[in-house]
């Protein structure tokens, strides 16, 4: 087989400088030679594999064939050219330096069979790594052929959180580092976010390396355009990573939303929407329902309302369930009025479990005491805030292993 | 992780929070990233012509924690005998190959213990105290002789239905073997048996049971209670189902919600492998014979 390629090879530059010389009429006749040439039928019986046999001949024609119809074309450009030039030597020395060329492309083109020998310096040129996969699940599979992925990771975003986000991963394969990632890069640094930050950040938000930074550039300049200080947009962009990628009417929307519905001024908005971001980027309908809940289902007042959602603002962002069974619990069991859970609103934020457990330890030592006016008075925040240890010791006056054997009589 | 634990779940709340298991396992040390060889061309100074290649080892990026992921993912976790929503106490847990255990668990047919507590005075559709009430009765006439003579009335006609469920013929050698080491019980599935009951508390109208109990669910130990509330001419619903005992695993290996982590777990398997595989052993040891036996027979 070897010999074979051999032989066509030759065969081929042979054909090919005799291309050159010969008039444009020869070249049809020696195309038909070569496709002769090519498909001998004692070849087929020489190769024992007729399967592997075929797919060179044709790889061949393809290759070969191509080239050579491309040799022709060009040489026959030269020589259209040449006729209209009137001296005839300059055409030749032309048209002799296009072939040169031409032989030493239709030699680099060739490929090397296995069994040739080759020098110790072409064979330091050969490259033995596996292509990459056509398709993937994983972007696991690019990381060793992309460049723009490996300095992804370097970065700190972790691919594997990534590749799960629907078209992520598709998007990320296709980006340039140089091209596309940097100019986004530089904006969030430009906003104010640490090296640190940023890796962690196109980790929550891969699209963003999708966007026009003059989009993005707009959007910050109307955060800026309603006072919100620079220290205070890279907070709420790192903690929120999708706010960026909302259009300027809908942000305006929001604030107009949360200062008219809670009627708040216009520094105590800032302050609402800088504590938690999310409300701007998040649903509408679970907060809408949430006022709701707190204005019909569990009675507050307008004012109590406003101040629960000031000092806390993710009371506005809880599940509506886990709300009033909270309140279900602190109000009609514990017996707490809507003035102390006022006073105190992270207690909507606690876990449901854990007040439980702790209210009723306290019963059963005789503790479970929440009114202010009375001795011996426990106050919510001690309730909920201090860590179990703690609270033996300083509220409940127990042993904490007292307080385990108690939970497992529950 | 290959073994069975068993955990303190408080009434009501059916929480599956594996989730500290899991970091807990990922935060263990990782495998070191595998090497890959690469070759690396370097040009020589001299001619700048001859090339030489150079073996160098470099960490795979492919192993790369953000590449790859978190290496533990998912954990396989059984449970062992129900416990409804509404009861509590010691609930068997197998992890990783203890899943395997669990149906050698079932099938070594050991008896648990309960505590119920119950009201008198008051009857309900589910025989809970958060059900529809029915009827209120009064519980006066209720005393704790009388209470007693129930128990014992319930005691035996279980003891009856035990003997006849553990299909054994009573005048053999082999059933005095069994129960003098106490292992006289049904092998295969039978209605829920009793083997004892006991009066911890009577306080009219609270009162609280201790019931050793096999093939049972909840509800019917709360149906229980129901029947003793009738056979006394009062009414009686159940305020509380706790189980105390699950086989060998008494309340005082059980973990608590907060505990669950992965040192404590740990600890825990190592403490109670030995005391599981014994008492497999002994379970399943004389059922062996027995089958043997049967099969004999076809």
């Amino acid at each position: 087989m070897a010999l074979w390629t051999r032989q066509l090879s030759r065969y081929c530059l042979l054909l090919n400088a005799y291309n050159t010389m010969k008039s444009s009429e020869l070249r049809k006749q020696s195309i038909k030679t070569w496709r002769c040439f090519l498909e001998p039928p004692d070849l087929q019986q020489l190769c024992p594999n007729r399967y592997f046999c075929q797919m060179l001949l044709k790889n061949f024609r393809i290759l070969h064939l191509d080239n050579h119809m491309l040799f022709c074309s060009s040489s026959s450009g030269t020589s259209q050219t040449s006729l209209s030039f009137t001296d005839k030597p300059k055409t030749e020395i032309v048209s002799s330096l296009d072939t040169d060329v031409l032989l030493q492309d239709l030699e680099d083109e060739l490929p090397l069979s296995a069994l040739e020998e080759i020098s110790e310096n072409e064979a330091l040129q050969i490259k033995a790594a596996p292509p990459p996969p056509l398709e993937s699940f994983s972007l696991r599979d690019y990381i060793d052929h992309s460049e723009t992925l490996r300095k992804l990771v370097l970065l700190g975003v972790d691919l594997s959180r990534v590749e799960k986000r629907p078209n992520a991963g598709q998007l990320l394969v296709k980006l340039d580092f140089e091209n596309d990632i940097k100019k986004i890069l530089l904006f969030l640094k430009d906003i104010g976010l640490e090296d640190t930050q940023l890796g962690a950040f196109l980790t929550k938000n891969p699209y963003i390396l999708n966007e026009e930074v003059e989009d993005l550039k707009t959007r910050v300049n109307y955060l800026i355009s309603k006072k919100f200080t620079k220290e205070a947009i890279t907070q709420m962009v790192f903690r929120a990573p999708y706010l960026l990628l909302f259009s300027v009417e809908r942000l305006d929307n929001r604030l107009g939303y949360f200062q008219n519905e809670l009627g708040l001024n216009p520094r105590k908005t800032r302050n609402l929407v800088i504590r938690l971001p999310r409300l701007l980027t998040g649903k509408l309908e679970p907060i809408k329902e949430n006022l709701k809940v707190y204005e019909l289902e569990l009675g507050f007042s307008k004012n109590e309302i406003r101040h629960i959602a000031h000092t806390v603002p993710k009371n506005l962002s809880t599940s509506k369930i886990k709300l009033t069974q909270m309140f279900d619990y602190l109000h009609n069991v514990m017996g707490i009025p809507h003035k102390l859970m006022v006073l105190f609103p992270q207690i909507f934020n606690a876990k449901l479990l854990r007040i439980k457990e702790r209210h009723l330890f306290l019963k059963f030592l005789g503790r479970a005491q929440y009114d202010p006016g009375q001795p011996s008075y426990i106050s919510l925040e001690k309730l909920v805030v201090l860590p179990d240890d703690v609270f033996c010791a300083d509220v409940a006056k127990a042993e904490v292993k007292d307080f385990e054997k108690f939970l497992k009589t529950l | 992780m290959p073994e069975k634990r068993r955990w303190y779940r408080s009434g009501g709340e059916g929480e599956k929070s594996w989730s500290s298991l899991l970091l807990g396992l990922n935060s263990l040390k990782c495998p070191q990233p595998r090497q890959q060889i690469r070759f690396q061309r370097t040009v020589s100074e001299e001619d700048g012509k001859d090339l030489t290649l150079t073996v160098n080892k470099v960490p795979m990026l492919v192993d790369h924690p953000l590449v790859s992921g978190p290496i533990f993912t998912h954990l396989k976790v059984g449970a062992g005998h129900r416990l409804d929503t509404h009861s509590s106490g010691v609930f068997l847990l197998g992890v990783g190959h203890g899943t395997k255990m669990l149906t050698d668990w079932y099938n070594a047919h050991l008896t648990r213990t309960y505590t119920v507590n119950g009201v008198f005075g008051k009857a309900t559709d589910d025989f809970s105290d958060r059900g529809k009430l029915i009827e209120k009765t009064t519980f006066d006439h209720i005393t704790q002789e009388k209470l007693e003579r129930i128990i014992s009335v319930i005691q035996g006609s279980h003891h009856k239905a035990l003997l006849q469920c553990a299909n054994l013929d009573l005048k053999t050698q082999e059933a005095y073997e069994l129960a003098v080491k106490g292992l006289i019980r049904p092998m295969e599935k039978s209605p829920p048996l009793i083997t004892a009951v006991q009066c911890l508390r009577f306080a009219p109208p609270e009162f609280q049971l201790e019931i050793h109990c096999l093939h049972e669910t909840q509800q019917y130990l709360r149906k229980i209670v129901h029947e003793i509330g009738l056979e006394l001419k009062s009414s009686a619903v159940c305020t509380q189902v706790r189980r105390v005992r699950d086989g060998v695993f008494v309340l005082e290996d059980a973990l608590l919600r907060t505990q669950w982590t992965l040192p404590n777990i740990q600890r825990a398997i190592l403490q109670s492998k030995q005391k599981v595989d014994a008492e497999l052993q002994n379970s399943l040891a004389h059922l062996k014979p027995r089958a043997d036996y049967k099969r004999g027979w076809i």
